[in-house]
């Protein structure tokens, strides 16, 4: 693993971004890839595919919260509500704006949410911040439920798409592959008209989709190497410390809760839109877990493992799918097998397993004796 | 909001609420004692209870309790107690020794123990709702679905009990409301002074403390864990079958809103203080009842909720703090 970190950091620059360019490109292409074994028999692969790019969206979202800054978030999937219900209200249900203006009041609905929870509440620490969070998360739900402004139990339809390019054809169309027997073939007939976001096709939604996680993973790329994020870090590992060397934690953690709110209502908004439709059921507590789950399985903090695990948790169910019934049972068994296996999730960031190591070797110097004698011997 | 109905009615919606109250301290207990010692939130607790109550209706079944009278009703139900605290205990166990220790030994992050307690909550809850599929495997679906209905539909025991409502002072008193409340206390009373008096509560609370000085005076670190979880688990059976008596009905997805609710109780009283669970279970229970009065019952957990985060913005800690370990010695 780290031999092949070390040399992919250690190729010329112009060969990096090669690299990182051919799989970006490979994974807009994806779905038109019709790629046997990993395309999911039974459901449309572009819509498994959007579903993958909004996991990973509100796993970067979380990972801000709970990976960089060490608050324990269980309700999540309020925010990612709030963005949802917000953009469904405006394009459809009390107004009929595009959904261009919708997004970013959405996103700012959330972002708001997000100060509104984590103004009063960031005083409570650790699993208190967690069931608090919970709470919050339930109390949207249920006021969605019982409020007939928000459509109650039967929810919001007719929630606006995105504008497609080039009106009802596209601009132009795109053919998929076609796997036959040990031969490939582009299939004429099955094509995807290009930035048409209609019922039929989920493929475009999905470009939109991974484009913004992209836009995202830039933006988390600096500001996780900024002041902002080492403040962050600074707080998770020591709160008290972080605060006598002047780090003003109370606002991190605060702007951190806003950021990832952030991005959780940006993912709600397009999730609503693709949907065309939402209620109080697509924001089930389960879903919170789910994104907790998929931020610490990936390795929380590191936002290349959080990817993988969002994808993992999204599209694994999704794959299996003739297991239908056993999908929740094989998916909390392969929780508790990989929490028993790698404790620090697949991916864990570097600076956690350089201190895990720091933390032996410190214990082995103190044990000394013996077990230094051992270790030396080793 | 309907003032009038909530006058008129206040000692019986409290008492209802205290019995509520009751099942969830109940619950709440097996959430603060593995708090207290491992830090760790038991998410999968909430199925140890759900086991409870399929134990308590599979027992109920099976001795006939649907045509049992008068001292055979009492035996089985007394039969039924003993079986729902068994299964939850084992399930505690299990649950200890499966998903749990294994993490304890390598010294992982809390993160991903509670991760481990979802995995864990998700395979119990989906053994039990698939309990037809998974006893097709070994050919017993004839066999199982005879007498005890599929886990996914409501399983119901209606009938089985008829309680006599008391009339005190003017007021209809359901005398299942009064046993559960009477019970529930009874039991968290015995638990307290369990932990507060006998050896292996002293190594709970010392474990509590400090598990490496407490494994230094010779508390055995692992016994103590398990013992935790067996109490726990002894208590949520308690828990499952007063709810059995009280609900009447379960499904394999019974223990998802009672687990939060009893963990929600746990942390209102200060999350791992034993005395805490009980005040904040019973708080918890009236609260709602009362709200559900007030505003109509489809805000009851809203109300729970809202009461959450409102005390823990005054009390951070919740109401009575937390102290398994500082347990006034």
């Amino acid at each position: 693993m780290s031999k092949f970190k070390l040399s992919l950091t250690g190729l010329p620059k112009p060969v990096k971004i090669v690299f990182w360019l051919l799989l970006v490109a490979f994974a807009y292409a994806l779905p038109l890839l019709e790629l046997p074994l990993i395309t999911t028999p039974g459901v449309d692969f572009g819509g498994v595919l959007f579903v993958v790019t909004m996991y990973m969206l509100v796993a970067l979202g979380l990972n801000i919260v709970v990976g960089y800054a060490g608050l324990l978030d269980l309700g999540y999937v309020g925010f990612y509500a709030v963005g949802a219900y917000t953009a469904a209200i405006l394009t459809s249900f009390h107004a009929n704006w595009p959904l261009l203006f919708a997004l970013p009041i959405a996103v700012l609905a959330s972002t708001i949410s997000g100060v509104l929870l984590g103004a009063p509440t960031l005083r409570v620490r650790g699993d208190y911040l967690a069931i608090v969070t919970l709470g919050f998360g339930e109390i949207i739900r249920l006021v969605a439920v019982n409020t007939e402004w928000l459509g109650e139990a039967k929810g919001i339809s007719n929630i606006a798409r995105p504008p497609s390019l080039g009106g009802t054809d596209g601009l132009f169309e795109i053919p998929h592959l076609y796997w036959g027997d040990g031969t490939v073939l582009l299939d004429t007939q099955d094509t995807t008209k290009f930035l048409v976001f209609g019922v039929l096709d989920q493929i475009p939604y999905y470009w939109l989709g991974l484009t913004v996680v992209i836009i995202i993973l830039f933006a988390d790329v600096l500001i996780k190497n900024s002041r902002v994020g080492r403040a962050w870090e600074a707080t998770r590992e020591d709160e008290d410390a972080a605060e006598l060397m002047g780090v003003p934690t109370f606002r991190f953690k605060l702007l951190a809760f806003a950021t990832g709110a952030f991005i959780g209502g940006l993912a709600g908004a397009l999730y609503a839109s693709r949907q065309n439709f939402i209620n109080p059921q697509s924001f089930l507590l389960l879903f919170s877990i789910l994104f907790l789950a998929a931020v610490v399985v990936g390795g929380q903090g590191n936002r290349w493992g959080v990817l993988v695990g969002a994808a993992l948790v999204a599209y694994l169910p999704q794959r299996f799918r003739e297991f239908d019934d056993f999908r929740v049972l094989v998916f909390g068994l392969a929780l508790v097998v990989l929490a028993t296996l790698r404790p620090e999730g697949l991916f864990p960031p570097k600076r956690t397993v350089r201190a895990k190591h720091l933390e032996q070797e410190l214990e082995v110097l103190e044990e000394g004796g013996a077990e230094g004698e051992e270790g030396a011997r080793v | 909001m309907n003032f009038e109905f909530f006058f008129n009615n206040l000692p019986g919606l409290t008492i209802t609420g205290l019995a509520f109250g009751a099942i969830y301290a109940l619950i709440a207990l097996g959430y603060t004692m593995v708090y207290g010692v491992l830090q760790l939130i038991n998410f999968a607790h909430s199925e140890v209870f759900m086991y409870g109550t399929f134990a308590m209706l599979w027992t109920v079944m099976a001795l006939g309790g649907a045509d049992a009278n008068g001292v055979e009703l009492v035996a089985i139900l007394i039969a039924s107690l003993v079986a729902a605290m068994a299964m939850s205990a084992v399930i505690a166990l299990i649950l200890e020794r499966v998903a749990y220790r294994p993490l304890i030994k390598r010294n992982a992050p809390r993160l991903i123990a509670l991760i481990s307690a979802i995995g864990a909550s998700f395979v119990l809850a989906e053994l039990m709702g698939l309990r037809d599929r998974v006893a097709g495997w070994f050919g017993l679906d004839d066999d199982l679905s005879g007498y005890v209905g599929k886990a996914r539909i409501n399983n119901s025991i209606a009938g089985v009990v008829d309680a006599p409502r008391w009339n005190v002072a003017g007021i209809s008193v359901s005398s299942i409301d009064v046993l559960v409340i009477l019970s529930a206390v009874g039991m968290m009373v015995v638990v307290d002074q369990f932990v507060r008096r006998s050896k292996l509560g002293k190594g709970i609370r010392a474990t509590a403390q400090d598990p490496e000085t407490a494994s230094m005076m010779g508390v055995n670190p692992t016994r103590t864990i398990q013992m935790t979880f067996l109490i726990g688990g002894l208590m949520a059976g308690v828990a499952a079958f007063l709810y059995m008596l009280k609900i009447e009905t379960t499904k394999f997805d019974v223990g998802f809103l009672l687990g939060v609710k009893a963990f929600t109780a746990a942390v209102l009283g200060g999350i791992g203080n034993l005395r805490g669970a009980l005040l904040g279970g019973l708080v918890l229970g009236v609260a709602e009842n009362w709200g559900s009065a007030l505003f109509g019952t489809e805000w009851r957990h809203v109300v729970a909720f809202v009461l959450l985060v409102v005390i823990l913005l005054f009390r951070p800690t919740g109401l009575l703090g937390e102290s398994l370990g500082k347990a006034r010695a």
